[in-house]
């Protein structure tokens, strides 16, 4: 199956097991989502389970919060990420506080799925990747697959936690590929993959942005590690600074603008525990500090091959 | 061409005290009524204690409620036991109805989140305002959901009902028959704003018209009429039917410790609502319906030292442990968590420089 198709199958067999996961969100129901990832689940689980909500990012998430509280496992959809920052407030400040401000008497077992990011000409708002909010935002849990048999699980994964998780679904990849998915594979929340190992520097990366990842690290001469993070907060550092040890040269590549995106904090954790370990400055290849543009600019915006090779061969060069 | 009416809508408001037939308003065995007087200067000494411990800093903001108890313990006097209540922040007299522990609404007020604990089904206080009207919405739309045949009041201001907040989720709880009451102490002051800057709204009651939903205008200074309205919105809450009540009320204070309201309020128009205060009232209304006695009379004394003794047990409490910082964040700490939790432990309790 594909991202999408496995977003769908993992949504469905979470509302088999478990009568009090529901799924609500803008044209979840009948219409199955604008991405159809809420395809055909209102046939089999009815409207009382999965439902179209009026058109309010806030409302449809401070309304979970309140469903959450009261017992359910909502799993809400926000159509776009560009669009989640109305329900920002919502997220941040209640559903990640609940159980701190309850000590432990009340808990937020919320899911918020957000197809994000660009490359697919869409308008404006429709292109961000707000992961570095969410990842700010304490007591949430950040997820971002990049993979079918990762959605698959993480989602689950998420639909069970009892913290909130806001996950972050790579739409240019939803149908990109296939994967033959293991449904009883289990994938922890709070642990990054190795996706291929390599001796001479490490590309950590997640998302839409894997597949550019792991093409130029197959194509490059050099010996290169790829770490795809897929659980971006709380980060699993424990298998990036193990890598960097390893290779000693590191390159963080994300698609949202550079300054005090989610790389700062990566090069950051590396300079703080492998500092002695590396023979080049951490560096970074992401979106540039500016808005993601009309799609007639987008090509530049988003990272693409030339870049990543341009900037590894400057990290192994140094 | 043809211009019809198609839409008419009204607000009712309901008092009762000093209207002709106050009388025909005996719902309440004579107990309560006392009980009902009893609670109302358990929270006026409440916060005259709570006052006078923020000026001598042992707590550091507080937001007086003084003026709103008949708002607020009429209210949930009507709640049953499985309802559950939404607060925003000045509900302090709300939570004495509910018998909240006086000790820990001490505490919480002294800034140690355990006041908050095991608070049953009344939600922790929310300070940004409207924000918690969604999760009074979401828990009414769970009940609906859930086929339960209990209720959900939550507490909201006039300066809330600009926030969308406010608005989102009056049109949530109407769409999805939520077992939700929404009740908006209209207490004519969002800090220094003044209602009739907020909204050009005749009522805040007539905004539940726009979303389909029944809004009624109660006399927020007059506990029986509280109850009244609060009598009937639960029935209809209960059954799918969401109501906004605006208890019209005032507020006699600052809007917290912080503020000065004398410079956006003249001395004659706070004059004018102490005459209305609440407890005034409803003592006027008991020594003339005969149930006024010497037990009543002495409760005051009582209160003073029940609330005293709460403070004083308050402020025994030692102040959290370092590790309450980071294990309440996750149900359980992530990795990265537990370690920064261990180097804070081993700086501040290890003993060195």
């Amino acid at each position: 199956m594909n991202i999408v198709e496995a977003v769908n199958e993992a949504l469905k067999d979470e509302m088999k097991e478990d009568k009090n996961v529901i799924a609500y969100g803008e044209d979840v129901g009948e219409d199955g989502g604008v991405f159809r990832a809420t395809k055909d689940l209102q046939e089999e689980f009815g409207q009382d389970r999965i439902f179209s909500s009026p058109l309010a990012e806030s409302g449809i998430a401070g309304t979970a919060i309140g469903m959450s509280l009261y017992g359910f496992r909502p799993v809400v959809e926000m159509q776009f990420s560009g669009f989640s920052y109305l329900a920002f407030y919502q997220i941040k400040e209640h559903a990640s506080r609940m159980r701190m401000r309850s000590r432990d008497s009340f808990e937020v077992p919320l899911t918020v799925r957000a197809p994000y990011g660009g490359g697919i000409s869409a308008l404006e708002h429709h292109s961000e990747s707000p992961e570095a909010f969410y990842a700010h935002s304490q007591g949430l849990h950040v997820v971002v697959p990049s993979t079918p048999q990762d959605t698959y699980s993480l989602l689950r994964k998420s639909i069970q936690s009892d913290d909130p998780v806001v996950f972050l679904e790579p739409k240019k990849t939803y149908r990109a590929f296939k994967e033959e998915v293991d449904k009883d594979k289990e994938v922890e929340l709070e642990k990054a993959a190795v996706r291929k190992e390599g001796t001479d520097a490490t590309i950590i990366s997640w998302g839409a942005m894997m597949p550019l990842a792991n093409k130029v690290a197959e194509e490059s001469n050099a010996d290169i590690e790829v770490i795809d993070l897929r659980t971006i907060y709380p980060t699993d550092w424990e298998t990036v600074i193990d890598s960097v040890q390893k290779t000693g040269r590191a390159l963080v590549l994300h698609e949202a603008p550079k300054t005090a995106g989610f790389g700062a904090e990566v090069a950051t954790k590396i300079n703080e525990e492998a500092i002695l370990h590396l023979e080049a400055p951490v560096m970074r290849v992401t979106g540039p500090d500016v808005p993601v543009p009309l799609y007639t600019l987008e090509d530049y915006y988003m990272p693409d091959k030339k870049r990543v090779n341009n900037k590894l061969e400057e990290l192994l060069e140094f | 061409m043809s211009r019809e009416t198609i839409y008419k809508g009204e607000i009712k408001r309901i008092e009762v005290m000093d209207t002709e037939d106050e009388d025909d308003f005996p719902w309440l065995e004579e107990e309560e009524y006392r009980e009902l007087y009893r609670k109302m200067v358990l929270a006026r000494k409440f916060d005259e204690k709570a006052f006078t411990l923020q000026r001598r800093g042992e707590i550091s903001t507080y937001a007086p409620h003084k003026g709103q108890e008949a708002a607020q313990v009429g209210i949930t006097f009507v709640m049953n036991d499985d309802d559950w209540m939404v607060p925003s922040f000045r509900e302090t007299a709300a939570f004495i109805g509910r018998g909240a522990d006086l000790t820990k609404l001490f505490q919480r007020w002294m800034g140690d989140a355990r006041g908050q604990k095991d608070s049953g089904k009344n939600l922790p206080v929310a300070i940004p305002v409207a924000t918690q009207n969604l999760h009074t919405a979401g828990i009414g739309m769970a009940m609906e959901k859930k086929e339960d045949d209990n209720a959900v009041v939550g507490f909201t201001g006039d300066g809330s009902t600009s926030e969308g907040d406010f608005h989102e989720a009056l049109n949530f709880a109407g769409v999805f028959n939520a077992h939700s009451i929404f009740f908006v102490q209209n207490n004519q002051y969002a800090i220094s704003l003044p209602v009739e800057r907020q909204t050009n709204s005749k009522t805040i009651a007539q905004k539940a018209l726009a979303y389909g939903i029944e809004g009624i205008q109660v006399d927020g200074n007059d506990i029986l009429a509280v109850i009244k309205a609060g009598e009937e919105a639960l029935e209809k809450a209960r059954n799918g039917n969401p109501v906004l009540i605006e208890a019209h009320t005032y507020r006699l204070q600052d809007h917290t410790t912080s503020d000065d309201s004398t410079r956006y309020r003249d001395e004659e128009e706070v004059k004018e609502w102490q005459e209305k205060d609440p407890l005034k009232r409803f003592r006027e209304y008991l020594q003339d319906h005969d149930m006024w006695d010497k037990d009543l009379e002495q409760f005051e004394d009582e209160a003073e030292e029940m609330i005293n003794e709460a403070a004083e047990k308050a402020m025994e409490i030692d102040d959290p442990e370092l590790e309450d910082l980071f294990d309440y964040v996750y149900k359980n700490n992530p990795e990265l968590l537990e370690e920064e939790k261990q180097k804070y432990i081993e700086l501040y309790k290890g003993g060195g420089n």
